[in-house]
């Protein structure tokens, strides 16, 4: 009871025989993820069926086996509704956070890695863009464009790299000052190496870590603009089109349609996030007693 | 000869930390240097490997004048001096290997092909089973990543060894053995060697001589 598992799992972080709590933890987050993907992969080819056929008859059942997750105010089956729907926001999500973390990442890698007039350069219009509003400046950006997927990406990577570039920089700041550069320096490594074998390696957990914890907040400003009729078409179910469409019938009593959608944007995301954490570990890894401190 | 004359140096426009120091090292000397902590010696030390730029003053490695620091040392310059500083720790990438960790200076200056010789050959004189150089970091101890640290500075044959405090976090064995591995160096190679540290008796018995802190940044400028 007394000397449990952390010992061993953080003294060798891999092929200890002992299963902790951490292995059971990116063993279901990784099994979540797993079936996310492959239901959003799979489900839409095989079943075959249209996720907008109507049926006035059969609206807003709670959910039953015909109906596992019940039916909309349009009869149509939400459980079909849902996997699209999850299909586009994750599409939305992981798109709009990759492209977001590859333009922090790079502005902020190089900020910190250069220094000088080109930093102040860079984190002047880091903080310029940061002071305007990034929904309004989203909406800017997705009004130049027909609605669909694509400019709904666009604008939340362009308006959310900006807290990126500042973790990345703060990152490469800090890494730049530790005594394992300058023996890099000492030992001949030229500026590039150092900053791509020691300086961006050692931001990627970071890096890895704030594109996870993006893919909700843009699965959000997803549903945020096509709320506002600048996302995606009603008719395409997107996780966010399809709370914001049942908020009429919460009032009513009909819970069904708001919280299946609502617990496919929160355990996929918990799961990602879950392996990112074992992820960190792996890559950067700490004593305890350095995380003590 | 390694020579740094009339030497301040400070961080980011602020107070100096060294005030006109002024030190000559002749070619395969060992000298200690002593001072109290906090008085600048490590940031002697750095400026001596070439890694921190000094405000004023000049360095003279076998006679080339240095005009460059960091990156902008030129490679032969920067290469001819090994430094192993005070923390392990932090002076090891915890990604990498051990064995990748001492063999980065030779993958860096394009010389693969003399990893596997180098490291069969460093591995034993610093006191690295094989077992150990497979571990990460995290995964060894203070004194082993400390072997790998000194591994690593000798990995490219350095006419100049700058001991930064190196043994100030080991016990009194590994501090030897390590001591004991740059000396062996020290007598194949004819290479010079820097010690910095605040612990006399050890610097006195491993060093041809040693020198105060207050002798070289004051003493020596007036006369």
């Amino acid at each position: 009871m007394t000397c449990e598992a952390p010992q061993g799992t953080v003294w060798r972080s891999y092929g200890t025989d002992r299963r902790s709590t951490r292995t059971v933890r990116v063993r279901v987050s990784a099994a979540l993820v797993a079936v996310t993907v492959l239901a959003v992969l799979l489900v839409p080819p095989l079943v075959q069926l249209d996720q907008q056929a109507v049926d006035l008859q059969a609206k807003l059942l709670p959910p039953s086996w015909a109906h596992p997750f019940g039916t909309d105010d349009l009869g149509r089956d939400l459980l079909l509704r849902c996997v699209y729907g999850l299909r586009v926001s994750l599409l939305v999500g992981v798109a709009a956070a990759l492209a977001a973390t590859l333009i922090g990442t790079a502005v902020g890698a190089a900020a910190g890695a250069l220094g000088g007039w080109a930093e102040r350069g860079l984190m002047r219009l880091v903080d310029t863009l940061s002071s305007v509003p990034h929904l309004l400046l989203g909406i800017f950006i997705v009004a130049m464009f027909r609605p669909g997927v694509w400019p709904v990406v666009v604008s939340v990577a362009l308006t959310h790299w900006l807290s990126t570039a500042r973790i990345v920089r703060a990152e490469v700041l800090s890494l730049r000052a530790r005594p394992f550069i300058d023996a890099a320096v000492s030992g001949g490594a030229s500026r590039w190496r150092v900053a791509i074998r020691h300086l961006l390696p050692g931001v990627l957990p970071q890096a890895a870590l704030a594109a996870v914890l993006m893919v909700p907040h843009a699965m959000w400003h997803e549903s945020a603009l096509s709320f506002l009729g600048l996302g995606l078409p009603t008719h395409l179910a997107s996780l966010g089109n399809l709370i914001q469409g049942a908020r009429g019938s919460l009032l009513a009593g009909q819970w069904w349609p708001t919280l299946f959608p609502g617990l496919l944007i929160i355990v996929p995301t918990l799961a990602i996030a879950g392996l990112a954490g074992a992820w960190r570990e792996r890559i950067n890894p700490r004593r305890r007693s350095e995380l003590m401190l | 000869m390694l020579e740094l004359h009339d030497i301040t140096a400070g961080y980011d426009g602020g107070t100096p930390v060294v005030r006109n120091a002024t030190l000559t090292l002749a070619a395969g000397e060992s000298l200690g240097l002593l001072g109290p902590s906090g008085c600048g010696k490590s940031t002697l030390a750095r400026v001596a490997a070439l890694l921190h730029r000094p405000d004023t003053g000049t360095v003279t490695l076998d006679g080339e004048p240095v005009r460059g620091w960091r990156y902008r040392a030129p490679r032969v310059q920067r290469t001819a001096l090994g430094i192993v500083f005070q923390q392990p720790r932090l002076s090891a990438d915890p990604r990498l290997r051990l064995t990748d960790l001492i063999a980065e200076p030779l993958r860096a200056t394009g010389r693969r092909d003399e990893i596997r010789q180098r490291l069969s050959g460093l591995a034993p004189a610093v006191g690295l089973t094989p077992d150990l150089l497979d571990r990460r970091p995290h995964e060894v101890s203070d004194g082993q990543l400390q072997r790998a640290c000194l591994a690593r500075a000798l990995v490219l044959r350095p006419r100049w060894l700058i001991c930064d405090e190196m043994t100030a976090m080991l016990d009194a064995s590994t501090a030897a053995a390590l001591v004991g591995a740059v000396e062996e160096y020290r007598a194949a190679t004819g290479a010079g060697l820097l010690a910095v540290g605040h612990d006399h008796r050890l610097l006195d018995r491993w060093c041809d001589r040693t020198v105060h802190w207050n002798d070289i940044t004051t003493a020596e400028v007036r006369a």
